[in-house]
Formats: C-alpha cells, sequence, structure tokens
C-alpha cells in the first residue's frame, strides 16, 4: 500500500535498540568479561537437561536460538535463517511496570536466493511482556507478535509470517541434543570466564510451507538449531570470528568456530564431530585450523570475506564455498557492523558430502561495542 | 496620433503624482498597512496551524488510528488486546503526563514510549533518536526535545525536576531528541519509567494503530468501540488535528477578520483617496474630455492609477506583513502570547497562494476605490466639470441611500444565522454589511445632520459650518473614513470590556474561600491523598475545608475532553455554588444524580437542562441529570461538575487535586500558610494562594491575551487617521482658491487655520458620534452573536463610557490639530496666485 514507507519501517527495524547484531555476536551486548553482580555466570559443573534448558534462562545477559538449514523447493535449493536473540537490559531499579523491559526480544529470518543473488531478510523487537513477546522457561517458547518458535509434541514449529516471505515449518530432531564444549559447557577465550552454555540440534528434518510473493508452497530440507546462552560470551582480544555449522550426508554432523584477534590471527578455536554412529568428539583449540581458500569483495561495503574455506578438523577437513558469494549483512545503522551470513556446500576431496551455514564477523571492522 | 491619448494619460498622472507626492506617500502607506496587518496576522495563524499538523504528525506518525483516554489514561490492558487483533498490524502505547516544573509555574509534557512499538508507527521519530534508545531504559532517563530544552536552560546531564503527587523527583537529561522530530517543548521517556516514577502504574493515555494493509479503518473503527471501555475513543489522526487545532480556531479566526477589518479600513482609505484625489482633478480631467478624450479612456486612466497605487502598495504590504510575522513569530511565538500553543519559536510558514491573494484583494479594494469617482468623471460634461464648485455635484449623482439601508437590514438578519462548521462566519457577515450599509448612508447623514448646525457669530466658525453645509457630500467621505476606524475600535472596546468586566465578576463569584490549596499549580500529576486531606482539613485556623477532584474526560471523540470537577455542593440552590446561566431545573425523584455543565459543554454536546448524559467516570459509564448551566471562562473545552460524594461513591477515587479553605475567624491567611506547608511535607510542591491573588493573576492573563487585540485596534485607528489626514490635505488643496478669496477680503491666516479646525472639529465629531452609534451597534453584534458562536461563554453587556469619552475626545483634537496644520501647510504657497487658477 505504502512501499516507500513499508521499506522504511522495515529499515528503521534493524536501525533498532543497538541490540541486533550478528547471530552469535550478541555478546557484545553486554560488558566484556566482566558480568554484572546479578546475572548468573557461566561456571563448569552445571548439568544441561531437556526439554529445561531448551526453555530460557532469563538470569543470563543474552541467549539465542538459532536455526539454519537449507530448504529443497521445486526448482533450486535455498537457504534459510531463524533467529531469536533474548537480551538482558542491566536496570539499576526494580520498576513494578509491565513495561519494564527485563528482556529483550529481536528475531531475524532471511533467505538466501541464488536467483536472486542476495539476502531477503526482516526482523522483529520487542520487550517482553503483556505476552506479546516473550521466552518461555522450562521449554523452547519464544515469540514477538505473531513470529514464533516453539516445541510441541517434541518438535519445533517456526511461524514467520513476514513481508517478503513467510515460513511455517516443522522442524524434527533426529539426534539427541548435540553439547558443545566441556558437557554443554563452550570457551570462546583463553580466559575461563568468556565462555557459554551451548548445544546444537543438527540433522533436523524441515517440513512445511514457504510462501513468497503471494505463492505457498510445499518445502522439505535439513536445518540446525543452535541454543547458546551467557554473560560474558566475547574476549576482549576478540576482533571477530569465523563459524560454521554442517549437516553431513551421511548423518553426522561437525561444528566448528576459531576467534580472531585483531591482527587477523586465531586466538581461540573449538568444535566438536558427531559421527554417523552417533559418537561425539569434541576439540581443542590447537584441534581446528581456518584456512581462506577465495574471497569475495562486496560492491556495498569493499569488504573482503574469504567466502570459500577449507577446514581441518582433527576429524576430519573439508573444503566449503557459499550458495552465492553475496550474503553479506549490512547492520551498520544498529549494531555498527556488517557480516557475511549464509548457506554453504561442503566438499571432500572435491566430493559433496554435505551443507550448512557459514558466519563470518569482524572482517569490515573490528568488532567493538 | 494613435499614441497621443497614451501620452497624456501619462502625463497628466505623473503630473497629479508629482504634485502631490505626500498625498500619494499616505494613500499608498494606507494600502500598504492595511494589506500588511493582513497578511502578518495570515501567516502567523497559518504558521501555528502547520505547527499543530507536525506536532500531531510527529506524535502519531503514520498511525490509522489513535486511541485516546481521559487525562486519567485507562487501563494497559487494552494494548495487549488490540494488539493481538488480527487487524492490527502494529500498536504503540504512550503514557502522556502534564507534569509540574518544580519552582516553576509551567507544566511540561512528558511522554512515555516503548520505542519499539513506536518505531513501528512513527518510523521518523525514532529512527532520529536510536542512538539514544538503550540510555533511556534507565528509569531516571529522559530526553528533552530541542525546545524544551532550550526552554528550560537544560543541557545534556542536566538534572529536570518535576512534581509528582506533593513530592519533587528528579530525571536526568541523557540527550536531546534532534530537532526535527519534536518541535513542541516536551520531554520523552521510557514508558516504563513513565508509568513508575510519574505515579501511572497500570494506566497508559494513548494507542496508535496501525492497520494491515487492506482493513477499512472505518467499519474497523467502528467495531472498535465496543472493545473500548467507557471514556476511551478511536479517532483518526487528521481528527485528532483537528480537535487539537480547534481550540484556538475561534481565536484565530477572531485575528484573522481583525486583519481583515484593517484591510477593509486600508481600503477605505484609498477609496477616499481616490474619490478626493479625482474630485480636485475635474478641471483638469474635463480639459482632457475637451481636448477629445473619451469617457472611456479617461474612467480607464483613472481606474489604472488606483490600479498601478493598489499593486505598488499591497506589493510592499505582502513584503512588510511577512516581515511582521517573521518578527512576531521569533519575538512570540505564534499565539502572541495567548497560551495557545506550546511552541518556542515556531517557523515562518509563508504559503505563495495566500500571499498572492492577499496582493489581489489590496489591489482590487484600491480599483474598486477609484472606480466608483472615475466613472462618474467620466460621464460629467465637461462643460460643468470645468466650473468651479463643481465637485459637490458630482456627488450628488452617487443614489446610495436605498442601498446602504438594504445592506444594513440584511445586515441585522444575518446576525440571526447560525455558526457555520463553528465559526460565526455570518456575524462577522453581518459586521461588514452594517459597516459598508452606514458608509453608503453617510451622504444623506451628513446632509440632514449639517443642514440642522446652528449658525454661530464668530467668523471663522460660522464658515466652517457654511463650508460644510455647502458640501455636505465630500465631508459625508471623511466622516465616512473616521466611522470606519473608530466604529471598529469602539466595538472592539465595549466588547473586550465587557469580557473582562464579566470575567472579574465571574472571579468573584467562583472564588468564594479565602485561601486555595493546590497539589501542583497547573499539572496533572498532582493530588492530595485523603490522609492529606485530613491534616488540611486539620491545620489550626482552617474554618472550613472543601475538596475538588479535577479529571478529564472524553465524551465524543470528535470534541476535546472536558473537564470533570468533583467538588461539595453546598445544599440549597445550586446557585449559591456556581453562576448558573439556566434557570434551575428541579430533579424528578428518580432522576439520576445531578450534573452542572458549562455553556461551553452544553453547546459543544448539546446538552440542556432535563437531559440525561453519560459520563465515562469508570469502566462502566454512569447516568447523570443536566441540572443546569453554568458560566465557565476557565475550560475552553467545557467543564462538568458533579457532587463529589456522588463521585466518590461510584469510582472510590478520594484523591483531590485542590482545596478551599475558609479560615477560621480571626486568623491570617498569613498564620495559616507556613501551618499548611509544615503539615504537608514536600513543601515546594503545593501552592497555597489567596482568592485576591488567583483574582489579580487571572486578570492579568487575560489582559495578556488581549495585549495583541489591542495593538491591532491601535494598528487600524492610526490607518483611520492617516485617512482624516489625508482627506483634509486633499480637501485644503482643493480649496486653495478659496483660501486665496478669502485672504484677498481681508481674513488673517489664523483666522483660516481657526476655520479649518473648527471644520475639523466638526467633521471628526460627527465621525466620532456616527462611530460610537455604529460601534455600540457592532459590539452588540460581537458579544452576542460572534462570541457566543466563537467561544460558546455567555458574556454581559458592559460599555465603558468614560475611556470612550476620553478616546473620543482625544480623536476629535487629534482630527482638529490636523486639519488646521493641512490648511497652514497649503496657505504657505501663493494664495494670489491660487486665485488665479480659475480663470
Amino acid at each position: 500500500m505504502h512501499p516507500f514507507l513499508s521499506v522504511s519501517r522495515r529499515r528503521l527495524l534493524t536501525l533498532l535498540g543497538g541490540l541486533l547484531v550478528a547471530p552469535h555476536a550478541l555478546g557484545q551486548a553486554g560488558k566484556r568479561l566482566a558480568p554484572a553482580p546479578h546475572f548468573a555466570a557461566v561456571v563448569p559443573g552445571f548439568t544441561l537437561r531437556f526439554p529445561r534448558d531448551e526453555g530460557s534462562h532469563p538470569e543470563f545477559r543474552i541467549e539465542w536460538w538459532y536455526a539454519t538449514g537449507w530448504l529443497e523447493s521445486a526448482a533450486k535449493p535455498l537457504g534459510f535463517q531463524i533467529t531469536f536473540f533474548r537480551a538482558r537490559p542491566e536496570l539499576k531499579d526494580d520498576n513494578p511496570s509491565a513495561f519494564t523491559p527485563r528482556q529483550i526480544l529481536i528475531a531475524h529470518a532471511a533467505i538466501s536466493d541464488p536467483a536472486l543473488g542476495r539476502l531477503q531478510h526482516d526482523q522483529r523487537i520487542a520487550r517482553e511482556g503483556f505476552a506479546l513477546a516473550g521466552a518461555a522457561q522450562g521449554r523452547l517458547d519464544v515469540w514477538i507478535d505473531d513470529w514464533s518458535l516453539k516445541q510441541r509434541d517434541g518438535v519445533y514449529l517456526a511461524r514467520i509470517p513476514s513481508r517478503d516471505f513467510s515460513f511455517d515449518f516443522t522442524l524434527a530432531a533426529t539426534h539427541r541434543p548435540m553439547l558443545q564444549g566441556n558437557k554443554g559447557l563452550s570457551r570462546k577465550g583463553p580466559r575461563p570466564e568468556s565462555a557459554s552454555y551451548y548445544y546444537s540440534l543438527p540433522q533436523l528434518k524441515v517440513q512445511g510451507t514457504l510462501t513468497r510473493a503471494g505463492r505457498a508452497e510445499s518445502v522439505g530440507g535439513t536445518a540446525w538449531l543452535d541454543h547458546e546462552w551467557s554473560s560474558s560470551y566475547l574476549d576482549r582480544e576478540a576482533a571477530g570470528w569465523d563459524w560454521i555449522g554442517i549437516n553431513l550426508d551421511d548423518g553426522g554432523a561437525l561444528m566448528a568456530f576459531q576467534m580472531r584477534s585483531a591482527q587477523g590471527a586465531k586466538f581461540w578455536a573449538g568444535g566438536s564431530y558427531l559421527a554417523g554412529n552417533g559418537v561425539q568428539r569434541t576439540f581443542e583449540p590447537g584441534e581446528v585450523e581456518f584456512t581462506p581458500v577465495r574471497r569475495w569483495r562486496s560492491p556495498r561495503t569493499g569488504t573482503d570475506y574469504p567466502v570459500a574455506w577449507r577446514i581441518r578438523t582433527a576429524a576430519l577437513t573439508i573444503d566449503i564455498a557459499p550458495l552465492m558469494d553475496d550474503q553479506e549483512n549490512d547492520t551498520r545503522a544498529s549494531t555498527g557492523t556488517i557480516y557475511w551470513e549464509g548457506a554453504v556446500r561442503v566438499l571432500q576431496d572435491g566430493e559433496p558430502v554435505g551443507r550448512g551455514y557459514l558466519e563470518l564477523t569482524g572482517y569490515w571492522r573490528r568488532l567493538r561495542l | 496620433m494613435a499614441a497621443w491619448p497614451g501620452a497624456t494619460i501619462q502625463a497628466v498622472s505623473a503630473g497629479a503624482l508629482r504634485d502631490n507626492p505626500g498625498r500619494f506617500a499616505l494613500a499608498l502607506l494606507g494600502v500598504v498597512l492595511g494589506v500588511a496587518l493582513g497578511v502578518a496576522v495570515h501567516l502567523i495563524n497559518a504558521s501555528a496551524l502547520n505547527e499543530f499538523k507536525l506536532a500531531v504528525h510527529s506524535l502519531s506518525g503514520d498511525a490509522d488510528l489513535v486511541i485516546r483516554g481521559p487525562r486519567a489514561g485507562f487501563d494497559e490492558s487494552l494494548y495487549a488486546r488490540l494488539a493481538r487483533l488480527p487487524q492490527v498490524q502494529a500498536a504503540s502505547p504512550a503514557v502522556e503526563s502534564e507534569a509540574q516544573l518544580t519552582g516553576r509555574r509551567e507544566t511540561l509534557r512528558i511522554i512515555g514510549l516503548d520505542a519499539f512499538r513506536a518505531a513501528q508507527v512513527q518510523p521518523e521519530l525514532i529512527a532520529a533518536m536510536r542512538d539514544q534508545l538503550r540510555d533511556l531504559f534507565d528509569a531516571e532517563a529522559l530526553l528533552l526535545s530541542h525546545s524544551a530544552a532550550q526552554w528550560l536552560g537544560l543541557d545534556v546531564g542536566d538534572t529536570l525536576r518535576v512534581d509528582v503527587g506533593t513530592s519533587a523527583i528528579e530525571f536526568k537529561v541523557v540527550g536531546l531528541l534532534p530537532p526535527g522530530a519534536y518541535r513542541q517543548r516536551i520531554a520523552v521517556m521510557d514508558i516504563a519509567s513513565a508509568q513508575w516514577r510519574l505515579q501511572r502504574l497500570g494506566r497508559i493515555h494513548r494507542i496508535d494503530l496501525r492497520l494491515r494493509p487492506g482493513t477499512d479503518i472505518d467499519t474497523f473503527q467502528r467495531s472498535l468501540a465496543a472493545l473500548l471501555p467507557a471514556g476511551v475513543l478511536a479517532a483518526t489522526p487528521e481528527a485528532e488535528l483537528e480537535r487539537s487545532a480547534d481550540l484556538s480556531r475561534s481565536y484565530r479566526l477572531n485575528l484573522d477578520m481583525l486583519a481583515l477589518v484593517a484591510l477593509f479600513t486600508g481600503a477605505f482609505l484609498v477609496f477616499s483617496t481616490q474619490v478626493l484625489a479625482i474630485l480636485r482633478r475635474r478641471s483638469q480631467l474635463a480639459t482632457l474630455r475637451v481636448l477629445g478624450l473619451t469617457r472611456r479612456a479617461l474612467s480607464g486612466m483613472l481606474i489604472a492609477e488606483g490600479a498601478l497605487l493598489g499593486a505598488l502598495g499591497s506589493g510592499l504590504g505582502v513584503a512588510l506583513g511577512c516581515a511582521l510575522a517573521a518578527l512576531v513569530l521569533r519575538h512570540f511565538g505564534a499565539d502572541l502570547g495567548a497560551g495557545y500553543f506550546r511552541i518556542a519559536a515556531p517557523a515562518l510558514h509563508i504559503e505563495p497562494v495566500a500571499l498572492a491573494l492577499y496582493w489581489l484583494l489590496g489591489t482590487a479594494f484600491a480599483i474598486a476605490g477609484a472606480a466608483v469617482p472615475a466613472i462618474e468623471a467620466g460621464r460629467r460634461a465637461p462643460a460643468h466639470a470645468l466650473r468651479a464648485g463643481d465637485e459637490e455635484e458630482g456627488l450628488k449623482k452617487l443614489h446610495t441611500f436605498r442601498a446602504g439601508a438594504a445592506l444594513i437590514l440584511s445586515g441585522f438578519a444575518l446576525t440571526a444565522a447560525p455558526p457555520v462548521n463553528g465559526l460565526p462566519v455570518f456575524g462577522y457577515g453581518a459586521i461588514a454589511l452594517i459597516l459598508l450599509g452606514t458608509l453608503l448612508l453617510m451622504p444623506a447623514l451628513a446632509v440632514m445632520t449639517l443642514a440642522r448646525l446652528p449658525a454661530w457669530r464668530f467668523p471663522p466658525a460660522m464658515l466652517a459650518v457654511a463650508q460644510l453645509q455647502a458640501t455636505p457630500r465630500q465631508v459625508a467621505i471623511s466622516i465616512g473614513a473616521i466611522v470606519t476606524s473608530f466604529s471598529l475600535m469602539v466595538a472592539m472596546l465595549i466588547m473586550v470590556g465587557s469580557f473582562r468586566q464579566s470575567l472579574e465578576e465571574w472571579l468573584t463569584g467562583m472564588l468564594p474561600a479565602d485561601l486555595y490549596v493546590r497539589a501542583a499549580r497547573s499539572g496533572d500529576a498532582g493530588f492530595f491523598t485523603p490522609e492529606q486531606q485530613a491534616r488540611i482539613a486539620a491545620t489550626p485556623g482552617v474554618g472550613h475545608a472543601r475538596f475538588m477532584r479535577s479529571r478529564n474526560l472524553l465524551l465524543a471523540p470528535e470534541r476535546p475532553a472536558v473537564f470533570l470537577l468533583a467538588r461539595e455542593i453546598a445544599t440549597g440552590p445550586a446557585s449559591a455554588t456556581l453562576p448558573l446561566v439556566s434557570a434551575p431545573y428541579i430533579l424528578p425523584s428518580q432522576a439520576p444524580p445531578a450534573a452542572w455543565i458549562s455553556e461551553v459543554a452544553a453547546d459543544l454536546h448539546g446538552l440542556r437542562p432535563g437531559d440525561e448524559i453519560l459520563l465515562p467516570l469508570d469502566a462502566q459509564p454512569s447516568l447523570f441529570t443536566v441540572a443546569g448551566i453554568w458560566r465557565d471562562y476557565a475550560r475552553q473545552t467545557g467543564a462538568i461538575v458533579i457532587d463529589r460524594e456522588t463521585y466518590i461513591a461510584i469510582t472510590g477515587d478520594r484523591l483531590a487535586n485542590e482545596a478551599a479553605l475558609w479560615l477560621a475567624s480571626g486568623s491570617t491567611p498569613r498564620e495559616v500558610e507556613p501551618a499548611l506547608r509544615e503539615r504537608l511535607s514536600a513543601a515546594q510542591s503545593i501552592e497555597i494562594t489567596t482568592a485576591r491573588e488567583m483574582r489579580g493573576e487571572s486578570l492579568s492573563i487575560f489582559d495578556r491575551t488581549f495585549a495583541v487585540t489591542y495593538a491591532l485596534e491601535v494598528v487600524a485607528v492610526l490607518i483611520g487617521l492617516f485617512g482624516v489626514s489625508v482627506s483634509f490635505s486633499a480637501q485644503a488643496l482643493a480649496r486653495r482658491r478659496e483660501f486665496g478669496v478669502l485672504r484677498h477680503i481681508g481674513m488673517t491666516r489664523r483666522e483660516i487655520g481657526l476655520m479649518l479646525g473648527c471644520e475639523g472639529a466638526l467633521v471628526s465629531a460627527l465621525g466620532v458620534g456616527f462611530g460610537l452609534a455604529l460601534g455600540w451597534l457592532i459590539s452588540l453584534i460581537l458579544v452576542y452573536v460572534i462570541n457566543r458562536q466563537s467561544f460558546h461563554w455567555s458574556i454581559d453587556l458592559h460599555v465603558p463610557w468614560l475611556a470612550l469619552a476620553a478616546l473620543a475626545a482625544v480623536l476629535v483634537a487629534a482630527a482638529s490639530v490636523t486639519a488646521a496644520w493641512s490648511g497652514r501647510r497649503v496657505m504657505s504657497d501663493d494664495v494670489v496666485g491660487a486665485v488665479r487658477e480659475d480663470w
């Protein structure tokens, strides 16, 4: 009806709050490595339980539920991403108002369609309250208005009605949760306090309806769900990171990340490999090595992204290539950063062995708050 | 040969200008002032209206509907209910408060927003303040608009103190809103902080809705009505704008009309200048006719002169008007100090079309002023016109009596017409018709009254009377100039005087107690708890205390909220408590409880005594009976008084905003005041005033408001005086031959000066006399028609005779001096030579 206004409104949503940050980068939202006394800390010895820990952990500063995957539509494969963030602002007072922003909820959704050549995305932001937006404890149920991601009867339901596209997906687990790091405690740097609780649900079976330009089509595919929460995520040395979450064709899964310093050098790394037979192996920092293979320069920002990699882990070595080069996400106006987040194919000795998502942060400028 | 007439016309016109540059300049000045005043007032109003539009837009952004409740707000759960409706795409809740600034008399509007939600309906605003959003989560943080920061003298990092209840609270200014976002003086904070710190927990005041594309707004608005609690209404932003602009519309219309009056006076000045100038040039013009200039060419030439004068004067007037408006806006604001719009310095909003219209109007008036005598001059047989003394003959041809009488009668008929769209258009029409009619009657009136003048022995006076009697129609034009300006001034004086007198009497009646204690001066965040009320009543020296609770209620979406005043109604007739203007209505025994409504409320909501009225006091509206109509000058949007006991029984709300205290015999306000302050802990946020102080302050506000009216009047009178001066100079010039003859037969210059002074005195006395009568008539229309229709309240007629008499005397004296002075100037010329002009 008012195309200009709608566009500007949507753009403005992205400008909001300084709280919309790159997936996995929400740790910046807080002050580095200095958890305020009233934020819970990530400490060894905590045992993750399910479905309890699929729910929200409001006592921590940040949390996200992050689903990425590949859809097999009639024509060509597409990448999709659905992210819900929860951020707890540092409030000085205990305001009894129902509007008190005890938790802020943010959601991103995006489609990577090679036919379009760039990301299509939309976002929501709201304060918790009035049952209009919230994140339940005890089981996965997070929503902002009519956008929701929840667990019902053992499956996960994602409903994202948006302007350019709508998702109505069911995601069914085929594995039990893959606990990252040390039984779910994933360290992000040499300092022990720089860590998060982190588990992944790889190899999710996706069924549902994708609506684009008013046309609905049934789609199926494979997805990955990350759930991570922390009060002090980033090490002060961190300038950015590279991350992958891969569903292997043989039923296995691979997660790997490296934290880069301002000089671009790796100063921490981690990951884990879940073999097709269900045996999981967790990597030490020295057991993960990211080597850039091909760079792509964004025509909009001039930023160079290593969009193709060779990643060597203690378990296996893979090559990854993007579904399309331009999966750059410009959130300068809100987070002051630009990053790359997109669907990738996985090859081993030139043969396709899996699909997943790659995230590249800190290439435009050092991540900072 | 073909170019000959044009060249002559130019030569003759240029000659006329060269002969009398001063008179031409005066006429030009008249047009300039008239147009300038019109343009200036129009621009100020247009700028104010533009500010309203901007304000409403920045507040409601792209909202399709605005849900608004009374000042006390409504339950916040409505927000969640509306946000979940399938038709609603976005809902943005807001808390609004007029907070009393600690240590200041004014209030500041504080808006509490959920910035995330607001971004969906007012993206521009939120985009502009995105850098500050995180800081806003702090419950002490607020953002100030630039105008508010400037006004309060605060900057980022400073502390703002406001009174809530009876205590002062502090806010930190964490940032300024971008200059373009809000032009008004406001503060913005997070909705949660606003609810908590301003004691509005659980309440919100408005919800802006954006509907999903394809939703029919009207249908949705109707279906929404069922969901909204009593007193909460949905309106489109357009209706919101109209409502806020409505408040000052009548005031602005009055100003516009005043400007038109000035324009009209200016036009009459042009008219009289032209008439007299053409009369003076009769022989010259007749010569042109003899030389072969056609009638048509002659009248065309004169009209072209008028057009030139009008075009030039109007052009200068428009420029001057723009400058004037810019100056006024910068120094007084768009409401000229009347307090309608709280905008620090509104931008000048120039509409080229309107300016062009004013230019055309001024030019048209000037042409019209030239056309009448020009056509007559063309018609006059040259042989007659060449003779001396033919000027009067020329005017005899103008038969204006019938037209004048007809205009006056139709003017009277118009006074019975109802307002159009809430504006007294016909009232102003009536004034214009009666004024015009009187001017047309003036020649006949002049002939009649001048014939009745007694003969005087004193030669200059005798000559003066004889002169006037011989030229009543020329005199009528001079009288007309005085009547126009003086009658309008008289009318405004009587109206403003009546208003002031009525206000004073009303204040005396409304403030019967000795002391008044308010929780916050004018904000809505202040109140006394029942416990504080008990403490006030028990203060030593207080004989009797009466408490009042005021709130505002929305009765209809397109109307502004009315004030609800819950106060003790003394037993016995309500007229003992309220200044009733209607006959008391005796409630039938089963009737719902009584409510007394102000005249404004009665007019705006079409209510009469005996009607039943639903008041949204609580979730369920309660039925009341209109028991009487009272006069209220304080609340322009209407007020409803109900008994406080009834109010408490319905709402359970025992808070009070104000207490009226009658002191025990022997105690004085000076003793009681400190005792009261001591008993109410936070002393600085209560205000204690005596009835006398309140009266004095109200009247000074009134005087401030009308100062602009006075200023405009002065300009109108100045224009009128210009008219008098111009017509006398013109006459004096025209009578150079006569003065020459008088000097030849032995009159001294002094005697001629006296004669002219007498003439001036007589003419102005007549003008002032007719002006007084006409002004009184117009004041009746102003008081009983225009005031009633624009402001909806009645005032009693009080004629300030003394002031009028003094003004009349000054005007007559000024006119006499002007007349004598203009003669003196002419007599310094060669009078002997002047005599020769005729041969």
